[in-house]
């Protein structure tokens, strides 16, 4: 009986160690002897570092070592740039990476000025105390505007202005489309910072082994291969002398992929350099302030209309906040930049950004990474739109959808990976009928009315994405049979939680016909695979995963021919099954895999001319182009008119990540995105002042949503598999909180229809949204359109 | 600095002991001195509950505590759940609700509703959700967490709560 595991839910073969804590974190690791860093970080946004003494600090007992950036000689050299600009006609990028400690400068608070390393991190934190930096304070630069204005200070001198880059990209004419339009909207929206806030902070350990000559580095990175690769740079190691390992890792979100991060790269140099291992775990007030964050744009954007509630053509004016640094480039606004235009057909787009340094943490991507404004934006103008037109929010994505019959799909501007954004399939109407079957397409607006009539102001807002998933350039896989009859399968990823080890391993163990259980995933340690980017972008299962099925196949054909030769029969009568080959109808004559693979690897004997010993291959996967994912996001929400408070009722989630590997584990993804993106509408926003100060650093100010915040999500999925990969994948690790703030800003609107409320500004607390309420006029619109039906189109799928 | 100062515990159930300086947390002390790193820390500020353990049968923020807090008291961490490879029917739940993602606030939630459980044999979700509200989990969304409570509760129904608590 063959074994299927593509599409079913095994439980995860990873559990078992995290539940009884026995899983490895990076603060975990303790060695004998081992030394603690601590970083004294700037309290100014912006400031000159006239000095600094740190002879207290040295003298204190158990200090080891106190290092500026003066003590690090040549080793000080700003970070590289991890992804430069896409060859975009007329683009301007100024780069400007992050540096081990600050030199003369400071340009965010937070930033690592002097490393003290002591004998245990309490000593090495009252060591942070004794050291005096002469601050010579500037003024900051907060606002992204004003950041571009003629006389505000700049954040990097050499570049002479806080212009990051400035980018256009166009799709067919825009002015042109926009003089036969029946309605043009316009309209400025605002989107601000959130913290990714993986529960595990950032943590570094390395241990420099002078016999072996070898440095190993413990990282909560995502990407521990580019790590690798750069340290062995960096330090003038060989890449094969130096080992990353990015064991168990407590989340990612995006923030753990920045490389290289300050600690990053002192905290291995520090023990090559002092011949003791020494660790750093960042605290969740460091957190605030020196792991990267993401979110703040302002969008100026126009729509136009045909009569009929087409869309002829969508003009986005934007600035984006780099923040102190840009070392991850322009992937966040090229993302916002392609992912407004959704599953629409948009004939014509005239899309401009600036991104601008300013005196705030380091911008990099974060769960959704720049996707969530784009979607906002677009589905905020549909909304006011529909609202114009008097149609119903559905019926105005029901005429502008993409059919399904349009795909591929290219439009004329560049994705992040670099190629014209293009859409490999999709099927977007059904998906929004589904949403509304589940919503209750012919009852919704009567429980409304009925809830109003009781005083209750409930609301739907009903919106859709597409995510663009699973780019290049590519990862890779070994896939092993050992002897013992159990599987090996290493690939280059890290992992933070999205169920590799048994994804992975459902794959290879239907390949090879084995439990899913005896399939042993190792990722995330270079030693293990030395070839590979990082989990970012949703691309882990698609790529890495794709890789893994390319191994598994080739090893099955060692197991097919190998076999062959050892049951002495013709290749085409050995069958694998149930963990054996075996001569297909004498099923007497087989042999396990275990003793198969010890046959592959004699300790006598020849190996055949032109075969690989053992049951071992490596595959390496990597797609044209991503795989363009999609969903419909519905939500119900009831909002207390006097307090602004907003309780979230129902939360529907119809989504499309191609073929399923694992569905409870596809669930999982987005229930945790969706609770991200509750969180990022509603509840989380750092707070920055005037003066660059984050004021709210701590769980304490900075609120995370709870078990009692969040719904129980509705889910329904389809299945429009991906050409472009072998098993049909897309990517569903960002899904969950791309399109949350749309559905919430619409059905909040819907829930008051009686105010003449339009919200173009996300995170929305509890408070501004108070201050919308009590500021917005009575309406004068007509009430709310019945839900109504699908088209012919969409009703036959 | 302050005098060493002598403690005396029982860390799942086995006698432990040592000078430690009057500030050391009890999470640095379960992970560092004793080797525990089931037990994880997230905050170090009281917040997100990953710290959590069981003090003389009650939830507890190790981050909050002072090892010599501990002194004579009887600690269970997650480590000490399971008896002798089988899982605690509490974890078990976790494996097969998916209750768990990256697992690093999962410790801490496991030690939050041993005592829960046990004062709450048969809850509904208002009542899962409402002992859930302090430990903060970024993966989940909560939804599997609310579910694994629910079925574990199912299945231990409603006895006596092992774990030493």
């Amino acid at each position: 009986m063959s074994r299927t595991y593509v599409g079913t839910s095994p439980v995860r073969n990873e559990d078992r160690r995290l539940l009884t804590g026995q899983a490895l974190f990076v603060d975990d690791v303790q060695l004998p002897g081992m030394l603690h860093a601590a970083f004294v970080r700037s309290d100014h946004a912006h400031a000159l570092i006239r000095g600094i003494d740190a002879s207290a600090a040295l003298a204190r007992e158990g200090v080891v070592a106190v290092i500026t950036a003066e003590d690090l000689g040549d080793y000080w050299q700003p970070g590289p740039l991890l992804v430069p600009p896409p060859p975009i006609d007329g683009i301007v990028f100024n780069q400007a990476s992050q540096v081990p400690l600050a030199k003369d400068r400071v340009r965010h608070v937070g930033e690592p000025v002097v490393m003290v390393i002591a004998e245990s991190r309490y000593l090495a934190e009252d060591a942070l105390t004794d050291v005096f930096v002469d601050y010579e304070p500037l003024d900051p630069v907060v606002d992204l505007e004003a950041a571009l204005a003629e006389d505000a200070p700049v954040i990097h001198p050499q570049l002479g202005t806080n212009l990051a880059a400035h980018v256009v990209q166009r799709h067919g004419d825009y002015e042109a489309a926009k003089t036969d339009a029946h309605l043009v909207i316009n309209r400025r929206f605002h989107y601000d910072r959130g913290a990714a806030a993986a529960m595990e902070n950032r943590c570094v350990a390395a241990r420099w082994d002078p016999r072996a000559e070898e440095l190993t580095i413990w990282d909560t990175t995502q990407a521990p291969i580019p790590i690798r690769n750069g340290l062995a740079r960096m330090l003038g190691l060989l890449e094969s002398r130096v080992r990353v390992v990015a064991p168990f890792v407590g989340g990612g979100f995006g923030p753990k992929i920045m490389m290289f991060y300050p600690e990053e790269v002192l905290v291995p140099w520090a023990a090559l350099r002092l011949g003791r291992p020494v660790k750093w775990t960042e605290d969740r007030q460091e957190n605030f302030f020196a792991t990267t964050q993401e979110r703040s744009q302002i969008h100026d954007a126009e729509i136009a209309f045909s009569a009929d509630g087409k869309i002829l053509g969508i003009r986005d004016f934007f600035f984006h906040d780099t923040g102190a640094y840009d070392p991850y480039g322009l992937t966040i606004p090229i993302n916002s930049q392609c992912t407004l235009l959704g599953p629409y057909d948009v004939p014509a787009y005239h899309s401009e950004f600036r991104a601008v340094f300013t005196n705030r943490t380091t911008v990099t991507p974060v769960r959704g990474a720049g996707r969530q404004h784009g979607v906002f934006v677009m589905e905020r103008l549909l909304d006011i739109a529909a609202r114009e037109l008097g149609l119903d929010p559905s019926e105005i994505r029901r005429r502008n959808y993409l059919r399904k019959d349009e795909f591929p799909h290219t439009f004329q501007i560049l994705f992040q990976d670099f190629a014209p954004l293009y859409y490999d399939s999709g099927n977007y109407a059904p998906a929004l009928e589904a949403a509304l079957d589940i919503v209750g397409r012919d009852t919704f607006r009567a429980e409304q009315a009925r809830a109003r009539a009781e005083g209750r102001f409930i609301g739907l807002g009903v919106v859709s994405y597409v995510e663009g998933t699973g780019i290049g350039p590519y990862e890779g896989a070994r896939v092993t049979i050992e002897p013992s009859g159990q599987v090996r399968v290493a690939t280059g990823l890290g992992t933070q939680g999205q169920g590799h080890y048994t994804a992975f391993a459902q794959i290879v163990a239907e390949v090879l016909d084995v439990d899913v259980d005896r399939v042993h995933v190792v990722t995330g340690d270079t030693r293990e695979f030395g070839w590979g980017t990082g989990t970012f972008a949703s691309r882990g299962a698609v790529v890495a995963g794709s890789a893994c099925h390319e191994a598994a196949v080739a090893v099955r054909k060692k197991v097919i021919e190998t076999g062959a030769r050892v049951l002495g029969v013709p290749a085409d009568e050995v069958e694998l099954e149930d963990g054996a080959v075996r001569v297909r109808g004498d099923h007497a004559r087989s042999m396990g895999l275990g003793q198969l693979a010890g046959h592959a690897n004699p300790l006598r004997g020849a190996v055949v001319p032109g075969t690989e010993p053992g049951l071992e291959a490596t595959a390496y996967f990597g797609p044209d182009h991503g795989s363009t994912a999609s969903g419909v996001h519905a939500m119900v929400v009831e909002v207390d008119a006097e307090t602004a408070m907003v309780k979230i009722l129902r939360y529907i989630v119809v989504h499309d990540c191609g073929k399923l590997i694992n569905p409870v584990i596809v669930a999982g993804q987005v229930q945790g995105g969706v609770a991200h993106g509750i969180g990022n509408a509603f509840y989380e926003q750092l707070v920055y002042d005037e003066g660059g100060q984050l004021q709210n650093a701590s769980f304490m100010d900075y609120l995370l949503p709870t078990a009692l915040d969040v719904p129980s999500v509705e889910m329904a999925h389809r299945e429009t598999t991906a050409p472009l990969n072998p098993l049909g994948l897309k990517g569903v690790g960002e899904a969950g909180c791309i399109p949350t703030g749309a559905a919430f800003a619409q059905a909040v609107e819907d829930a008051l229809p009686h105010l003449a409320l339009e919200i173009r500004e996300i995170p929305l607390s509890p408070n501004r949204l108070f201050e919308l309420l009590r500021d917005a006029g009575p309406a004068d619109r007509a009430p709310a359109a019945e839900l109504g039906g699908p088209t012919a189109a969409a009703a036959a799928d | 600095m302050a005098q060493p100062v002598e403690i005396s515990l029982s860390v799942n159930g086995v006698r432990q002991g040592g000078a430690v300086e009057p500030r050391l947390l009890l999470s640095d002390f379960l992970r560092h001195e004793l080797g525990l790193t089931g037990t994880h820390v997230g905050c170090e500020h009281g917040v997100c509950g990953a710290c959590t353990v069981l003090m003389d049968g009650e939830a507890v923020r190790s981050c909050l505590v002072f090892a010599v807090q501990a002194d004579g008291a009887e600690v269970v961490t997650v480590e000490g759940l399971d008896s002798g490879g089988e899982l605690h029917p509490l974890q078990e739940a976790f494996r097969d609700a998916h209750g768990l993602q990256c697992g690093f606030c999962t410790p801490g939630i496991l030690m939050s509703m041993i005592p829960f459980l046990r004062d709450n044999p048969r809850p509904d979700e208002p009542q899962i959700r409402e002992a859930l509200s302090g430990n903060l989990c970024r993966c989940t969304g909560y939804q599997n967490i609310v579910e694994s409570v629910r079925l574990a509760a199912e299945r231990m129904g409603g006895g006596p709560s092992p774990g030493g608590a």
